[in-house]
């Protein structure tokens, strides 16, 4: 059961701060249509300063800055919960303005599962050095010991009763002009109130009746509309165009071309896609793309920049030559996804006194203001960044081109421009989850003893920077950074006690598309080919794959965490009973990881039926203990992890990227179909809380076991191993007639 | 051309120069809705979805001239933060969004259908929504909450 919070509004929250200011001045509304001021105030951003991140008005309400942001994961409310439980207010005091270059930190990229983890901790450290500064000013004032004094609801009080000071009158409207102390007391978790209860979500109300406003909604006055006509072919080059035709739509503008970048303008937004249909090209011949038949013979042939080992221990080669031990080898292939967000990217721009002001759904705010600067040529700080949550965000999609785009025409036009990326743009033209490739082989002895483990990972490489480079950047050829997918490696290490074990990564000098991270980027397609690798090592070994699991984990943390996930799934030791036969083979799989070796452990047990005449596979049910630390919103949480189970269960079962050899031809949900309703799995979760440790991400680590699971529980149901994501219903045939 | 139709309870009317118009412009662009939602323009994932005269209809593939006087209700229409509808009211009671994008096709979707299928099954309620699309994975929980609703407004 969630408790709601009455009474308070997301949008209503920003509008209220802006109105009534912490120590600053009304800088800009958001609002559907009216004029937008620049800045007038200089409020700090910086992350060592508790004015980063906190303002207390003068009516005691809080507001909190947080660079990291809601992506449609309930951060916001999450966030609000720590500020208000570590100040000691009540939580429909406290709002949540986030990813705003003039007013909040850089707190790095929304992405990694570190919102909490990483951004809610420092939001929290400030937090904790406020009170702990507005208790010292009482103590010094009232000259007493700072340990006679409590806080209760923004009242710093003697703990004998009397007269309070609140925290309006203290610091009300003010800055703190305070260091942000990273020793700063931090509650004990047992006084914590408000973290750790299922706090129900602020935006909830507003997106279920229409009153949310969502970037696709945002508005400004004389805003005009762009649609981007993009090359026929991925890289080719724009010979002629021509608008005849478009010139005869009401409300058509014009077309602004920068290289083979070309956009036709309307004053409303029908007008610019019909223009946008019409206007005629003509494209020179590019067929660069791989040949996707062969794709994973062209990603062997990729040259290779350098190979990283990411794990060793012992010596490998000599552990495959135990005597009686049996070598086990396979590859591992995952397909190249699209991060399918049901909004296509949206971007507000205006160029205005030679500064730009970039509305946009972005997860990456400071990080999109250096690029687009980087791209135009301006000085960052004449460049401002404004989160507005769009659509469901699962890593870099096309947010941050759309605003790029719109940048670009703001400033070609002069004029508030709108970019709404069609279907066919986000489907196309996102950043793609790169593919991956991998091969393994080990030596397991009789008794279930791994003496060899080697992995090596096909990824693409990582040049200096984390960024994407923006679309418009390439097309238009404007200075542009370089690509980066993020930390794709994470997750190869494995969390297993072997004798030796080599884990190395090849780190290719391209990739077909531009690579992004999409959810567990890395880590899932890493811990997909590990996972399934130790079912084939304990199936060779003829050993339970919990069994087996157990005797090589020397975590107490995980050890536990397996356990329970046994209980609540009601784990028998599989491969006792013969191979089925009939209609619907039915069989169940177990996946374990600890993200990345250092933060949260998930463990999964995943249920399926296949259809040997069809090789129809259909995942009935998913069982999950998830252990992140402190939970800060259990029901939050729970949603998180529902998320993870049924997004991952259709990339396992159904996403594979098409391309021909110019472009993508998965532009739509016809040709790139996602899991729908009579498809998706149920989840039963056991959420294990441990309120005296870190809280630790959770938006990413379940997704990551989740294809192993299924593959797991595939060769449970059939005796045959699908290596090989997606397990489309002509792969698992295939597989079954090879044996 | 001008189009007149009732929203929401309202006599509303645009002006046009092409009939051809998705009804999901009229709405957002020129009536300043945000509950329909452009998702795809084509028909396939939901996001767009409107009464017409009490029938589900994707507003991105109906043209606004085929609405003249008929009777249009959106997401907004359906009731307010301070007076929720039984369907929105559940949604909320389940915690039943993520990003939320696709959740006004959910429940304009499930509206209609609840008004033709009084006490529906879990089944019934998945194929029911097969054909709107949620890429958060939130579909466990919208299936609860209209479950949840269909005993509220049984």
């Amino acid at each position: 059961m969630t408790i709601a919070i009455r009474g308070r509004s997301t949008n209503e929250s920003r509008r209220t701060f802006l109105k009534t200011g912490g120590a600053l001045v009304v800088s800009f509304a958001i609002v559907d249509a009216g004029a937008v001021a620049p800045p007038t105030a200089a409020k700090t951003v910086a992350a060592d300063q508790v004015d980063g991140f906190l303002a207390i008005d003068a009516r005691g309400h809080v507001t909190v800055f947080s660079g990291k942001v809601d992506l449609g994961t309930g951060v916001e409310t999450a966030m609000a919960q720590i500020a208000a439980d570590e100040l000691s207010v009540p939580l429909d005091r406290v709002s949540v303005i986030q990813g705003d270059t003039a007013l909040t930190p850089d707190q790095g990229v929304t992405f990694g599962s570190l919102s909490i983890q990483n951004g809610g901790m420092q939001i929290r450290q400030a937090a904790a050095t406020a009170r702990d500064a507005l208790v010292s000013q009482v103590a010094a004032g009232q000259g007493v010991a700072k340990e006679t004094l409590s806080v209760k609801d923004g009242v710093v009080m003697p703990k004998s009763g009397g007269k309070g000071w609140t925290y309006a009158e203290l610091v009300g409207g003010r800055d703190f002009q305070l260091k942000l102390d990273p020793k700063a007391p931090l509650k004990d978790p047992k006084d914590y109130a408000i973290v750790g209860k299922s706090i129900a979500r602020f935006d909830i109300p507003e997106k279920v009746t229409g009153r949310f406003t969502y970037m696709q909604d945002f508005k400004l006055k004389g805003m005009i509309h762009a649609r981007v006509i993009r090359p026929r072919a991925m890289k080719a080059t724009l010979l002629a165009w021509n608008d005849f035709v478009a010139r005869k739509i009401p409300g058509y503008i014009g077309c602004i071309r920068k290289g083979n970048f070309l956009a036709a303008l309307g004053r409303s937004e029908w007008a610019a896609i019909k223009a946008s249909r019409t206007v005629e090209t003509t494209w020179s011949e590019w067929r660069g793309l791989p040949d996707k038949a062969k794709l994973w013979d062209y990603i062997r042939a990729v040259k290779v920049n350098k190979d990283e080992e990411l794990q060793k221990v012992g010596d490998s080669a000599e552990g495959m030559k135990a005597p009686n031990a049996k070598l086990v080898s396979a590859s591992y292939d995952f397909a190249i996804h699209t991060h399918g967000s049901i909004g296509p990217s949206c971007a507000v721009a205006e160029y205005k006194d030679e500064k730009l002001t970039i509305w946009t759904a972005s997860q990456a705010t400071h990080l999109l203001r250096k690029q687009v600067a980087n791209m135009l040529g301006m000085k960052p700080e004449d460049v401002r960044c404004v989160y507005i949550e769009g659509s469901g965000c699962y890593g870099r999609n096309g947010h941050e081109d759309a605003a790029a785009d719109a940048a670009l025409l703001a400033r070609e036009t002069g004029l508030p421009v709108r970019v709404q990326w069609m279907r066919e743009d986000e489907h196309g033209w996102d950043p793609k989850g790169p593919p991956t490739l991998y091969d393994y082989r080990g030596a397991v002895g009789g008794n279930g003893t791994v003496h060899a483990w080697e992995s090596q990972a096909f990824l693409p490489d990582r040049p200096k920077d984390i960024a994407v480079t923006l679309l418009p950047a390439e097309l238009a050829g404007l200075p542009r950074d370089e690509a980066h997918p993020g930390n794709i490696q994470g997750s190869l290490a494995i969390p297993y006690v072997f004798a030796n074990v080599k884990a190395t990564a090849h780190w290719l000098a391209e990739t077909p598309f531009r690579p992004s991270w999409i959810r567990t980027p890395g880590r899932m397609q890493n811990t997909f080919a590990n996972e399934s690798f130790v079912d084939e090592l304990a199936a060779a070994a003829g050993i339970d794959p919990l069994e087996f699991r157990l005797r090589n984990l020397n975590d107490p943390r995980g050890v536990e965490l397996l356990q329970r996930l046994a209980k609540l799934a009601g784990w028998s030791p599989r491969g006792a009973a013969g191979r089925q036969s009939g209609d619907v083979l039915r069989g169940r799989g177990l996946s374990y990881v600890k993200y990345e070796l250092v933060r949260t452990y998930v463990g999964v047990v995943a249920d399926v039926e296949v259809d040997p005449k069809t090789g129809q596979v259909a995942v009935r049910k998913f069982y999950v203990a998830h252990d992140c630390g402190q939970i800060i919103n259990p029901d939050g949480l729970r949603n998180q992890i529902e998320g993870n189970v049924v997004q991952t269960t259709s990339r396992t079962l159904l996403e594979d990227l098409q391309f021909d050899r110019s472009t993508v031809t998965s532009v739509d949900w016809k040709t790139y179909p996602i899991l729908k309703f009579p498809d998706v799995p149920e989840v039963a979760i056991e959420l294990i809380d441990r309120p005296t440790e870190k809280p630790w991400g959770a938006g990413e680590p379940t997704a990551a076991v989740v294809p192993s699971a299924i593959a797991n529980a595939i060769f449970d149901a059939t005796g045959v191993r699908l290596r090989s994501v997606p397990f489309t219903p002509g792969k698992v045939q295939a597989s079954l007639e090879k044996t | 051309m001008k189009v007149s139709f009732n929203l929401n309870g309202k006599p509303a009317s645009i002006a046009t120069d092409d009939p051809e118009m998705p009804l999901l412009y009229a709405l957002r662009d020129d009536l300043g809705m945000h509950g329909p939602r452009f998702g795809c323009g084509l028909g396939q994932c939901g996001a767009c979805t409107v009464h017409v005269d009490g029938k589900a209809v994707r507003s991105c593939s109906m043209p606004v001239s085929a609405v003249a006087g008929k009777r249009i209700v959106t997401l907004e229409g359906l009731g307010t933060p301070a007076k929720p509808h039984p369907l929105q009211q559940a949604f909320i009671d389940e915690q039943a969004v993520q990003c939320g994008y696709c959740i006004n096709g959910m429940i304009m979707q499930a509206a209609a259908f609840l008004q033709t299928t009084r006490n529906p099954t879990e089944a019934q309620i998945r194929a029911a929504l097969a054909e709107n699309l949620c890429r958060c994975g939130t579909h466990l929980r919208i299936v609860r909450a209209v479950k949840r609703a269909s005993e509220k407004m049984a």
